[in-house]
């Protein structure tokens, strides 16, 4: 376990990377190499959204056991309502839209963590009442809602740059950007050093309390942002468009070698997760089978990797 | 019940500050439901009738059973996210091979339970976050409903058309079972010493572990339960609408969580109450339904109102906790 091969392979998020790989040849060996580049788009532009949620829930579940935000879809469904009714489908609005969509994902986070605050319930529980909150509101605010994403802005989320989409660069620059945040700065510490002992970190003097806001903040106005670019994505805002991205962003977080109990994060996993989710989709849909099919495999699988991962030792 | 509660002298009440405080927590859920009968009764007094709580509370008995289903994980610390889409599943199978072929509907209906109590072997023996593992079997479940019923459609079968439907003499079927379900979860959970040391694994896994019970049988019973009373909530279920449809299960997973805080129970450190949880069900179907409509808001909100529900009850217990520990 000496060489560079062996160094590589202790990394946790290496296996994420495998696995998407070994899925992209799967799909490739089925159609006999062809569309192979154009696989690799299509997963790109989709995996984009699963990293932005992904990343934000990362954040959330490294604070430790219990910490989850389970109303991401609900966040995601009202922000993209939100930001076609404020772009009203004017190239010039997109800005506002975005900020809009940024700020609707904000409140949700800073309501997520004042319930968990006032009512020292698990944040579970917290996030879930807000969820349903957060539902009826979107339903009734987007009630059809029929507004396209301004043109401008729907080409934008639709741009390639030699078979690239620019929003996998944009999400590559943030994860970059969201992994100095982690280990280099004194917020990134202070979310590991809650998540491996809160009553450590809080007689270190860490600031325990305004790091969990900043958190759920950041995974709410990150789940904000998703809800916008999806809309412009998928050229228009829906109830629904959130609702894969409960089980994705927890999902890829796991397999990207984040520990659910907290303490142990990984941003480079993330992508490799939701890499190999999409790829996992993209395969299926490739060999042709039901949409039955597709969903008992993703969740055999989800369940494999999850076991073939363990959970956190116990006794150390 | 509640007269016996509250008969010792204000004096000795006073003096022993933390009982009152746990039996305001404990007279919650009753309370939530009254308030919620008592604004319906205010609002169509006509409807507080054998016929309107037997029309009312229809959905009542699948939501507490599948309530009681989630109560059960939560006993061990766990959480099932899938026992929406797997009261679909049950639903689909119940429609289709129950009613063609009832042998191989029942096998099927067991080997689902087998597969629950496997889950909660693996997630002992592996260390696993429930949470995840649920997540992932909620699409398994949602799959082989999909697989088996592409369309909506199938056929409940007669007898359990009949059981739904039966309608005994004074007490409304619903309520009825409502305390039969409460009564089987109480009796078997609280009182036997088995389910003493059920408990205890959420309570202090090492300490029952210590003692020298077997964490991962407890575990396996447990989940085993789980899959039982989901089994049961999805048979209600089909019973009552008399086709399936893959997605018929769906919300349930949100409201047997909901079901199972509204009526006391913790999530964490073994805290749960059967009674509680079916008292739960039943406020959160008159509440999300019924309550809505007579107060002419629009099904919009329905979701809306269980969350506001779930948000209002736990700043009451939060209330009384404080004032408590404040004494």
């Amino acid at each position: 376990m000496n060489g560079a091969l062996g160094n590589l392979a202790r990394r946790p998020w290496i296996w994420s990377f495998a696995g998407a790989l070994l899925v992209w040849l799967g799909a490739i060996q089925f159609t006999g190499g062809y569309g192979a580049g154009g696989m690799l788009t299509a997963a790109l532009s989709l995996a984009v959204f699963t990293v932005i949620v992904g990343i934000g829930q990362m954040f959330v579940i490294t604070l430790g056991p219990g910490n989850v935000d389970l109303s991401l879809p609900a966040n995601i469904g009202l922000a993209s309502a939100v930001a076609m009714k404020v772009m009203g489908g004017d190239d010039s609005m997109v800005a506002l839209g975005l900020l809009a969509a940024v700020g609707s994902g904000l409140c949700v986070g800073v309501a997520n963590y004042l319930l968990i605050w006032a009512l020292r319930i698990p944040p579970i529980i917290a996030t879930l009442s807000a969820a349903f909150v957060i539902q009826s509101v979107d339903i009734s605010y987007g009630r059809g809602l029929q507004i396209k994403p301004p043109p401008g802005f729907a080409d934008f989320a639709n741009i390639l740059i030699s078979g690239v989409p620019l929003l996998a660069i944009l999400t590559l620059l943030f994860a970059l950007i969201a992994n100095v945040v982690l280990h280099r700065t004194v917020y990134g510490r202070s979310v590991l050093a809650i998540g491996q002992n809160i009553r450590a970190a809080r007689l270190a003097g860490v600031r325990v309390e305004p790091t969990r806001f900043a958190t759920y903040a950041l995974c709410g106005a990150l789940g904000g942002l998703n809800g916008a670019l999806l809309a412009g994505y998928f050229r228009g805002a829906n109830v629904d468009i959130g609702n894969e991205y409960l089980l994705l962003s927890i999902a890829v977080v796991v397999i990207g070698g984040t520990s659910v109990a907290g303490g142990r994060a990984n941003v480079p996993g993330v992508w490799g997760g939701a890499l190999f989710l999409v790829l996992l989709q993209t395969m299926l849909n490739t060999f042709g089978v039901s949409a039955g099919v597709r969903l008992l495999a993703t969740g055999l699988i989800i369940v494999a990797v999850i076991t073939a991962a363990g959970g956190p030792k116990p006794g150390r | 019940m509640t007269s016996a509660a509250s008969l010792p002298v204000p004096t000795s009440a006073a003096r022993r500050g933390p009982d009152l405080r746990r039996i305001a927590r404990a007279l919650l859920p009753s309370l939530s439901l009254a308030l919620v009968l008592g604004a319906i009764a205010y609002l169509n007094p006509r409807v507080i009738s054998y016929f309107g709580f037997t029309l009312m509370l229809n959905y009542a008995v699948p939501i507490a059973l599948a309530t009681m289903a989630q109560m059960f994980v939560t006993a061990t610390n766990d959480i099932d996210l899938s026992i929406g889409t797997f009261v679909g599943f049950v639903c689909c199978v119940t429609a289709t091979f129950l009613n063609d072929d009832p042998l191989i509907g029942v096998l099927i209906l067991a080997g689902c339970i087998g597969v629950y109590a496997a889950l909660g072997a693996l997630i002992h023996l592996r260390n696993l976050p429930s949470i995840v593992v649920t997540l992932g079997m909620s699409f398994v479940w949602q799959g082989l409903a999909i697989l088996l019923l592409p369309k909506p459609g199938g056929k409940a079968p007669l007898w359990l058309q009949a059981i739904m439907g039966y309608k005994p003499a004074f007490i409304p079927l619903p309520i009825v079972a409502a305390i039969l379900i409460a009564a089987v979860g109480y009796f078997g959970l609280m009182r036997t010493s088995y389910g003493a040391i059920l408990r205890g694994t959420g309570g202090n896994s090492v300490a029952i572990a210590r003692a020298g019970w077997s964490l991962l049988k407890a575990k396996a019973v447990l989940f085993a339960l789980t899959g039982t009373f989901g089994v049961l909530s999805g048979m209600a279920l089909v019973g009552i609408t008399r086709s399936a449809d893959a997605n018929i299960g769906n919300g349930y997973t949100l409201l047997s969580i909901a079901g199972v805080i509204l009526g006391g129970g913790e999530f964490v450190g073994g805290i749960v109450s059967p009674i509680g949880a079916v008292i739960g069900a039943l406020t959160l179907t008159l509440a999300s339904t019924q309550l809505l409509g007579f107060m002419k808001i629009p099904p919009d909100w329905q979701v809306g109102a269980n969350g506001a529900i779930l948000i209002i009850v736990l700043a009451a217990r939060v209330l009384i906790s404080q004032r408590g520990r404040d004494r």
